[in-house]
């Protein structure tokens, strides 16, 4: 059926398995190979079962496969528990002393071949060799890993890829995995995960400040900030909790620096006095929520899309907000760039709600197009300003000159508390009517800029799948394996999933033959909300729970069932 | 030259003979003393009688929420190391709710200033106990007197390692104004604590009672020993030393972030060849 190869890496945590895939991933990129890879891991340091899946096709991947055609075992733990999902063709890496005595094993003696510290080696070499890639591409992502140690070190190095290479040239049998030519030539493609998309995006978008709290899945985005904030002129800074990040982040925006905060549910939820005190003041600032299962501290390390409704109505009293969330690696960074610059055009907070699916999987994109951003400035034009200056001047569209404190003679004065125009504090009911309908009314500035819903094949398709944020990759790919045997599917993605702009997407709806909401929690969120405010009822759902990703073969499976059913 | 007339007068909501007034005006003082023009000072507060205090002068204000002017203050800062921040609010706010973000604040050592009006209850929601409430003050919450001993917050930014500590009074304007202009010049975190009567609900800590209780530090008391610091700063029961209890001098926070060698953030371009560059790291 496909052609595409599903590798997956486990053992514990400490022993090297993601260096192994991102090695491999690294080689297979430029040799202009497509590959989706994830990752599953569990809140410990070391010991535990994590795995680094790695998928390799002709074509562009956007997810993992279920089911297993290579796997690399670290320890005998992970045969146990991957035996269920390999194909007929598996083969099973795994060292001598555990590999299991069942055909497709290969039982490699990894002592010979090396130092323990240099099994890693060993096995991408041996990957290297099943797969038909050339030494070449390998050799050079080790080195560049080991590039800065001595030459002793990139020696020994050498020296086992070359023999492992030559084990596996004599002892791997006859398999059907060798890779199918390039697909693209694309040398200059960046292998990116949603994490690193989102800091890149950030940074290209104007970011200059980010204040955050440690937690998983959101801090690989603060970590790979972090590592170029001094190059790009941003600052970072961990508070003591997430109250005080967003409270910095606000305090930074006020005083000109664009400004994000980066957390997950948890975090986000002591996070949200904040979110109002943002609107109130209307101080522009960017929250990234990467989602995780809850409630509470949840299952911190898997992945899940039920803080859509926390996010929709986090914060007491009224104001709008928008919500983006990302669909790709691609969105990812574009989305970020654009919340960045939506926050501070409608004087809002706007949020980029993200998972840990889309936090840790990574693929080959081609470089942003930096054009196609325009890097945000803070503030308003002082000299334009007609005296007194008033911070919230009742303007017809809502936006007040939001001027810098600082940086001229006037003063910004900015009040958490019911304000006057100048800023002071003001119980007046008349004012009070009046500033409650200059913030809502950038509702409908920020429903001017809505992002559309993608939709992906034809209008009026017997079956549309509708979904949101991460889940379009697994989505699209069932959609196209469904039309690969003869079904007209079509696919609804949502990447900005409020303000909702029925125009935008009412009339596929209702024209399509059956909807499917496709969303990974288990009350449907956003069915319920599509229906909230276009009175449309999605009634076929499949909702995914268990802290997994959705999968094409999950879906396939699912949609049978919710078929019959 | 900055007046004290720059810094403007306002009809405020305070009752009538509050302790806040003398903060207010020793403040304004203290600015002229420093010679700043409003437009490069920006204060920041929380919420409660206290933290009203940056509604009435004239400069850039930050009124955020209950407890967290200190986070809100360290990003402004951050943000714009050309301006001069003071976050002022209660003792309710910044040791009760912000307890966290106060330590954190003294850990770090930015260029800012922190006004503790000290009233020792909470004004605003009318006279619960505060975190530096005498032990055993009945008030409608705490109809047994309140149990636990007071919060002192001079010895714990001692023993944080706070770079500088005061105790003012505000009914001693001078000394204060005096005060608070040090802790402005003071290059790192400053705190002054102040003790602050409110004639609505505190009727155990009164002007009467801090004329009696208070005193001021001798010309022997020597702020750079941290142990002769840390004794003064213990003594909060029956005598309260008035005056800077302990100065020294720490590096500040803000030089470990290269970009504010450039100035403000909001002045600073993106640089797209950088990030062109950055971006090739990731093929
Ligand atoms: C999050 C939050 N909790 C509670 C309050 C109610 N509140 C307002 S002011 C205040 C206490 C004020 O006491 P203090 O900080 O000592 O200032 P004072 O009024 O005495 O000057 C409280 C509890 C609030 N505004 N926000
Ligand atoms: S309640 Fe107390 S602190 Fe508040 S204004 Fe009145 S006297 Fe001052």
């Amino acid at each position: 059926m496909s052609q595409d190869i599903q590798i997956l890496i486990g053992g514990e945590a400490g022993q090297g398995l993601v260096t192994i895939g991102q090695l491999l991933a690294k080689a297979l990129v430029r040799s202009g190979r497509e590959i989706f890879t994830s990752q599953s891991y569990h809140s410990r340091i070391r010991g535990g079962h994590n795995t680094f899946a790695l998928r390799v096709g002709p074509a562009p991947l956007a997810a993992s496969r279920d089911n297993i055609d290579i796997l690399v075992a670290l320890n005998a733990e992970t045969v146990e528990l991957h035996q269920a999902q390999l194909t007929q063709r598996a083969l099973i890496i795994a060292d001598a002393n555990t590999a299991p005595n069942t055909a497709g094993a290969i039982p490699v003696p990894f002592a010979q071949l090396g130092p323990e510290k240099l099994w890693n080696t060993a096995a991408l070499a041996l990957l290297g060799q099943i797969l038909g890639l050339p030494t070449e591409p390998l050799q050079q992502a080790v080195d560049e890993m080991f590039g800065h140690k001595q030459a002793e070190v990139l020696a020994e190095n050498r020296k086992v890829m070359k023999k492992s290479r030559e084990w596996a040239g004599q002892h791997v049998p006859e398999h059907p995995f060798t890779l199918a030519d390039r697909s693209t030539g694309a040398a200059k493609r960046l292998l990116l995960t949603g994490n690193q998309a989102i800091a890149l995006g950030a940074l290209a978008g104007g970011l200059k400040f980010c204040a955050f709290y440690p937690m998983t899945p959101a801090t690989s985005i603060v970590i790979e900030l972090i590592s170029h904030a001094d190059t790009m002129g941003c600052i970072v800074e961990q508070a003591e909790d997430e109250i005080a990040a967003i409270n910095m982040a606000i305090g930074a925006s006020y005083a000109g620096a664009p400004a994000m905060v980066a957390t997950s549910g948890g975090g986000f939820a002591l996070m949200v006095e904040g979110v109002s005190l943002a609107a109130m003041t209307e101080t522009p600032v960017l929250v990234v929520v990467g989602q995780r299962p809850g409630p509470a501290t949840g299952m911190p390390t898997c992945t899940e899309q039920a803080d859509l409704e926390f996010v929709l109505h986090a914060g007491h009293g009224e104001f709008p907000r928008a919500i983006l969330a990302p669909g790709s690696i691609e969105e990812c960074w574009s989305l970020t760039a654009r919340a960045l610059g939506l926050t501070e055009h409608t004087q809002s907070p706007v949020f980029l709600l993200t998972d840990q699916f889309l936090a840790d999987s990574s693929r080959p994109v081609t470089p942003f197009d930096g054009d196609t951003v325009t890097p945000v400035r803070a503030g308003s034009d002082p000299q334009k300003v007609v005296p007194p200056y008033r911070r919230y001047y009742l303007t017809p569209d809502g936006l007040s000159p939001r001027l810098l404190p600082g940086l001229s003679e006037h003063l910004v004065v900015a009040d958490s508390d019911e304000h006057n125009e100048e800023g002071h504090l003001s119980e007046d009911y008349g004012l009070r009517k009046a500033m409650v309908e200059k913030r809502l009314g950038k509702l409908e500035l920020l429903k001017r800029q809505a992002l559309a819903p993608t939709l992906n094949g034809a209008r009026g398709a017997e079956l549309l799948l509708v979904c949101w944020g991460s889940s379009l990759g697994p989505v699209r790919e069932t959609a196209e394996i469904l039309r690969g045997q003869g079904q007209e599917v079509a696919t609804l993605h949502f990447s900005q999933v409020w303000p909702l702009v029925p125009e935008q997407f009412l009339d596929i709806l209702q024209a399509a033959g059956q909807v499917v909401c496709i969303e990974g929690n288990a009350t449907g969120q956003f069915a319920r909300l599509i229906r909230r405010e276009t009175g449309f009822a999605i009634d076929r759902r499949i909702n995914r729970y268990d802290g997994l990703p959705f999968t094409a073969g999950y879906l396939l499976e699912h949609l049978e069932k919710s078929a019959a059913a | 030259m900055t007046t004290i007339e720059d810094y403007g007068k306002y009809e405020t909501a305070w009752c009538p003979g509050c302790g806040n007034f003398g903060i207010l005006n020793a403040l304004k003082q203290a600015l002229v003393n420093c010679d700043l023009p409003p437009h490069r000072v920006l204060l920041v507060s929380g919420i409660g009688q206290a933290a009203k205090a940056p509604h009435y002068l004239r400069a850039n204000v930050f009124n955020g929420l209950h407890g967290r002017s200190l986070p809100a203050a360290i990003g402004a800062r951050l943000a714009n190391p050309e301006l001069t921040v003071i976050a002022e609010s209660g003792d309710g706010c910044l040791y009760g709710e912000g307890g966290n973000h106060f330590l954190a604040a003294l850990r770090r050592n930015l260029d800012l200033t922190i006004l503790a009006h000290d009233n020792r209850v909470y004004g605003l929601t009318k006279g619960q106990a505060s975190p530096t409430s005498q032990q055993g003050m009945v008030t409608k919450t705490q109809p047994h007197g309140a149990f636990p001993p007071p919060f002192n917050p001079l010895a714990v930014a001692v023993t944080m390692g706070a770079s500088f500590v005061a105790r003012g009074y505000a009914g001693k304007l001078e000394q204060l104004s005096e005060l608070i202009s040090k802790a402005i010049k003071h290059r790192g975190t400053a705190l002054v604590d102040i003790l602050q009567p409110c004639v609505s609900f505190n009727k155990i800590n009164t002007f009467q009672w801090y004329q009696e209780h208070c005193y001021e530090l001798p010309p022997e008391h020597d702020p750079t020993d941290r142990d002769q610091a840390l004794r003064v700063a213990l003594e909060f029961g029956e005598n309260l030393p008035l005056g800077i209890i302990y100065q020294t001098q720490r590096p500040l926070f803000e030089e470990q972030f290269t970009p504010l060698k450039h100035g403000p953030l909001a002045r600073q371009e993106v640089s797209r060849p950088k990030l062109e560059e950055i971006m090739q790291q990731y093929r």
